[in-house]
C-alpha cells in the first residue's frame, strides 16, 4: 500500500517540478546567455500574476494567458535596452545590485497599486475538476500547467538549438568578438533573450495565479527556490535545469511524505549535497577551479 | 558589444543568498513630529507572509486617528501616528526602542506575529511603556511571557479554539471523529495546535494526522495527497497568513470533500482566495457583519474611506487607539504608568460588539465576545466580500465573558 502512495508522491513531485521549471527556465536563460543574475526574476513572475488578475475580467483567462506573458516580455525589452545592456561588461556585483533594487521597486509598486492583501483569483470553471488514474488524483488544472511547461521548454529548446537565431546567441556566448567580426550585432539578440526569459516568468505568473495567493511578495517567495533549481542543474545547462526541477519536486514531495517540517528545507539540503559531490551541478559545464 | 561573461558559480550562489534577504525589506513611514501632539507608535509587519493583515492594521489605526482628531483630539492635542513595518522580531524590537527613545511615543499599538509581539513586549516592559497587541494570538504571551505593560486586545489562541469549538460540538464534528491538522511551523502554530489538540481530544475526537508546514511553503499538493490517503472526517488548519490563502485555493483545486475547519483565521486571507475556493467553519475575534450599532458605524466609515469593508485585524488596531484616547481623556494625562493601571482596573470599553469588553488584571487579556462564521456557497455570494454567514457569538448572553478567556492557571506572574 505504502509503495502506491510513494509513487503517487513521486508523480505529483514531477508535476510540482513543472511549476519550479517554469520559473527557473527564464532565470537560467538570462544567466547563461546574458550573464546577469536576475534577482528581479520573481518580481516579473508577480507582474505576470497581477496582469492575469487585472486582465481576466476584460479578455478572459484565455486572453490573459497570452497577453500577460507578452506584456511582461515587452517590459523585458525596455528593461534590457535601458538597464541590463549597460551591465553585461560590468562587475557582476553591479548587476546583482541593479536587479536587487529592481525587485524591491517592483514589489513595492505592486503593493502601492494593488495593496498588500492577496487579490481573489480562481481557476476558470471550465478548467476545474480532477482526473483520476486508478486511485491517483490529478487536478485538471495542474495537468494543464504541466503541458504548458513542456511546450514552453520544447519551444525554447528549439529556438536556442535548432534555429539561426539560437546559433548566433550561442556563438555570442562563446566568442562575441568573432560574432562582431562577422558583421553581426549581438544587441538585438540579447534583447530578445531577456524578453524571452522574462516572458517565461510572466507565463509562470499567469499559470500559478489561480492556485496560489496573488500578493506583492509572491515573487520574492518563489525566487529562492528558482535559484536553487538553477544551481542544482548546473550553470549554463539547459537539460540540467529540467532535471533539477523534477528532482526538487520529487525530493520535496517525498520529504513531506516522511518528515513534513523539512519540506522546504529539503531543496537546500539537496543543493548542498549536489555542490559537495559535484560542484558544477548536475549537468553544468566543467569549471576548472571547482574540480 | 557583448563579451563572454566571467561568471562563476559563486556569483550565482551570492545571488541566491541575496534573494533570500529580499523577503525582509520594508519601508518606514515616519511622520515629522510636532511638539504639542500626542504621538502613538504603530508597528506591524506589512511585508512577508503576514503583510496582508498588517495593511488592514494600518488602515484601522489611521481611521481611528482621523476620527479622534476630527473630534478635537485628546486633551486638546492632536494624535499623531508614527507607523513602521516591524518586519521580524529583531527589527520589531529595535524599532520599538527607537519609537520610545527617539520619537517619544506615548505608547505602542500593533503587531501580528507572536514572535515579534514577544520582542516588543519585552521592550515595553523594560521602558515601562504600554503596548497593546492587536494581532498576536499565542497563549504563551498571556502566560509565562506576560508583563504588566503588554495588553492584548487580540484573542488568545485558546479563545479562538473555544469560539469555533463550541460550534463544531453542536454540529457533531468532534466526538468520535478523525481529525487531520496542518500547523504553521513557528511559535504561533505550535501554541495553537497544542490548545486545539487538547480541546479536540478532551471532547472525544482523535488526531490521525498532525503535520507541520514551513511558513515559506507555497505548494500544498504533497500534504493534500497525504490527507486524501488518511481519509479523515475533519481537516483542521492551524496555518497563518498567506499560508491559509494557498491552502484553501489548492484544497479546492484537488476537490477534497472532507469538511474544513480552522482554529486561527483572518478574513483578509479568505477574501484573497477567490470565488469557489473558501469553505468550512472558522472562528473570528470580530467580523464586519457583527450586528451592533457601533460596529455598523465603523463598517460604514471604513468602507467609505477605503472602498472595502474592514476585517478583524483592522478592528483590533482601530479599537486600541480608541481605547487609549478614551483612557487618556479620562485620566487627563498621558502618563504610561497611569494608563497601564487604568487599563488593568477593569475599565469597560465599547469594542464594537453587543457586550463591552475589559482587560482583566490577571494577564492583561481583553475579555470579550467571540464569533464563528460558515463559508457561503459561491453562487450565493453577493460580491467579493460576501464570503461567509455569521453563526452567532459566544458566550451566551447570560454567561460570564470569562468562560472564554484563557484558564488562570498561574502561568502568568505579574510583578506586584
Amino acid at each position: 500500500m505504502a509503495i502506491i502512495f510513494l509513487l503517487e508522491q513521486v508523480l505529483n513531485g514531477l508535476l510540482v517540478g513543472a511549476y519550479y521549471l517554469l520559473i527557473a527556465l527564464g532565470l537560467s536563460l538570462i544567466f547563461s546567455l546574458g550573464g546577469i543574475v536576475n534577482l528581479a526574476h520573481g518580481a516579473f513572475y508577480a507582474i505576470g500574476a497581477y496582469l492575469a488578475v487585472s486582465l481576466t475580467p476584460w479578455i478572459g483567462f484565455g486572453g490573459a494567458f497570452f497577453a500577460s506573458p507578452l506584456l511582461v516580455a515587452l517590459l523585458g525589452v525596455l528593461i534590457e535596452r535601458f538597464l541590463f545592456q549597460k551591465f553585461y561588461r560590468a562587475d557582476p556585483i553591479l548587476s546583482l545590485l541593479l536587479t536587487f533594487g529592481l525587485a524591491m521597486i517592483i514589489e513595492q509598486s505592486l503593493r502601492m497599486t494593488f495593496g498588500a492583501a492577496p487579490l481573489p483569483f480562481s481557476i476558470p470553471p471550465a478548467l476545474r475538476g480532477q482526473v483520476f488514474v486508478g486511485d491517483f488524483i490529478y487536478p485538471r488544472y495542474r495537468l494543464i500547467i504541466f503541458g504548458v511547461a513542456l511546450a514552453a521548454v520544447t519551444a525554447t529548446w528549439f529556438l536556442v538549438y535548432r534555429t539561426a537565431f539560437g546559433r548566433v546567441v550561442r556563438a555570442g556566448v562563446q566568442n562575441p568578438d568573432m560574432v562582431g567580426a562577422l558583421g553581426i550585432s549581438l544587441q538585438p539578440y540579447m534583447t530578445a533573450v531577456v524578453a524571452l526569459g522574462l516572458g517565461l516568468a510572466g507565463l509562470a505568473g499567469v499559470l500559478l495565479a489561480p492556485i496560489s495567493g496573488v500578493h506583492p511578495a509572491m515573487g520574492a517567495e518563489i525566487l529562492t527556490a528558482a535559484f536553487v533549481v538553477v544551481v542544482i542543474g548546473g550553470l549554463g545547462s539547459f537539460w540540467g535545469v529540467i532535471a533539477a526541477a523534477a528532482l526538487v519536486g520529487v525530493v520535496r514531495g517525498l520529504t513531506i511524505y516522511f518528515f513534513p517540517p523539512a519540506g522546504e528545507a529539503s531543496m537546500y539540503l539537496l543543493m548542498a549535497l549536489v555542490l559537495l559531490l559535484r560542484p558544477r551541478g548536475l549537468l553544468g559545464e566543467r569549471i576548472q577551479k571547482f574540480e | 558589444m557583448v563579451r563572454p561573461f566571467d561568471f562563476t558559480r559563486r556569483t550565482l550562489l551570492k545571488g541566491a543568498a541575496s534573494a533570500t534577504t529580499l523577503v525582509g525589506i520594508g519601508m518606514p513611514a515616519i511622520v515629522k513630529a510636532q511638539a504639542d501632539v500626542i504621538r502613538i507608535g504603530h508597528l506591524t509587519p506589512v511585508t512577508g507572509f503576514l503583510g496582508p493583515l498588517g495593511e488592514f492594521a494600518q488602515m484601522g489605526v489611521r481611521l481611528a486617528a482621523e476620527e479622534i482628531n476630527a473630534a478635537g483630539g485628546v486633551l486638546g492635542r492632536p494624535v499623531e501616528l508614527v507607523i513602521e513595518d516591524s518586519v521580524n522580531p529583531q527589527t520589531a524590537s529595535a524599532k520599538a526602542e527607537r519609537l520610545i527613545e527617539r520619537d517619544k511615543v506615548a505608547m505602542i499599538i500593533g503587531e501580528i506575529s507572536s514572535a515579534s509581539a514577544l520582542a516588543i513586549g519585552q521592550v515595553a516592559n523594560r521602558t515601562k511603556t504600554v503596548f497593546i497587541n492587536t494581532g498576536a494570538n499565542s497563549d504563551a504571551l498571556r502566560g509565562a511571557s506576560c508583563n504588566p505593560f503588554t495588553f492584548h486586545i487580540e484573542a488568545a489562541n485558546s479563545m479562538m479554539v473555544l469560539a469555533v469549538g463550541n460550534y463544531l460540538k453542536s454540529e457533531n464534528m468532534i466526538k468520535g471523529k478523525k481529525w487531520y491538522s496542518l500547523t504553521a511551523d513557528y511559535a504561533f502554530g505550535h501554541d495553537l495546535f497544542r490548545v486545539a489538540k487538547k480541546f479536540v481530544t478532551e471532547n472525544g475526537g482523535e488526531f490521525v494526522g498532525e503535520e507541520l508546514v514551513p511558513t515559506d511553503a507555497t505548494d500544498f499538493s504533497p500534504y493534500l495527497l497525504k490527507i486524501r490517503q488518511a481519509r479523515p472526517d475533519i481537516v483542521a488548519s492551524n496555518l497563518a497568513g498567506n499560508q491559509i490563502t494557498n491552502f484553501i485555493k489548492q484544497y479546492a483545486e484537488y476537490g477534497l470533500q472532507f469538511p474544513i475547519t480552522g482554529f486561527g483565521f483572518d478574513t483578509a486571507v479568505a477574501w484573497g482566495a477567490g470565488k469557489g475556493n473558501f469553505s468550512g467553519i472558522w472562528p473570528l475575534v470580530w467580523h464586519h457583519l457583527v450586528d451592533s450599532p457601533s460596529s455598523k458605524n465603523y463598517v460604514s466609515a471604513f468602507t467609505k474611506k477605503y472602498g472595502k469593508p474592514p476585517e478583524n485585524q483592522s478592528w483590533g488596531d482601530y479599537n486600541s487607539l480608541k481605547i487609549v484616547a478614551q483612557s487618556f481623556a479620562e485620566l487627563k494625562s498621558t502618563d504610561p504608568q497611569k494608563l497601564a493601571e487604568h487599563l488593568r482596573k477593569g475599565a469597560k470599553f465599547d469594542i464594537l460588539k453587543s457586550r463591552e469588553g475589559y482587560f482583566r488584571a490577571y494577564d492583561n487579556q481583553m475579555v470579550q465576545e467571540m464569533y464563528a462564521v460558515r463559508a457561503k456557497d459561491a453562487n450565493k455570494m453577493k460580491d467579493q466580500w460576501d464570503i461567509y454567514d455569521p453563526l452567532g457569538s459566544v458566550p451566551g448572553s447570560s454567561d460570564s465573558l470569562e468562560v472564554l478567556a484563557p484558564p488562570q492557571d498561574g502561568a502568568c506572574k505579574m510583578p506586584a
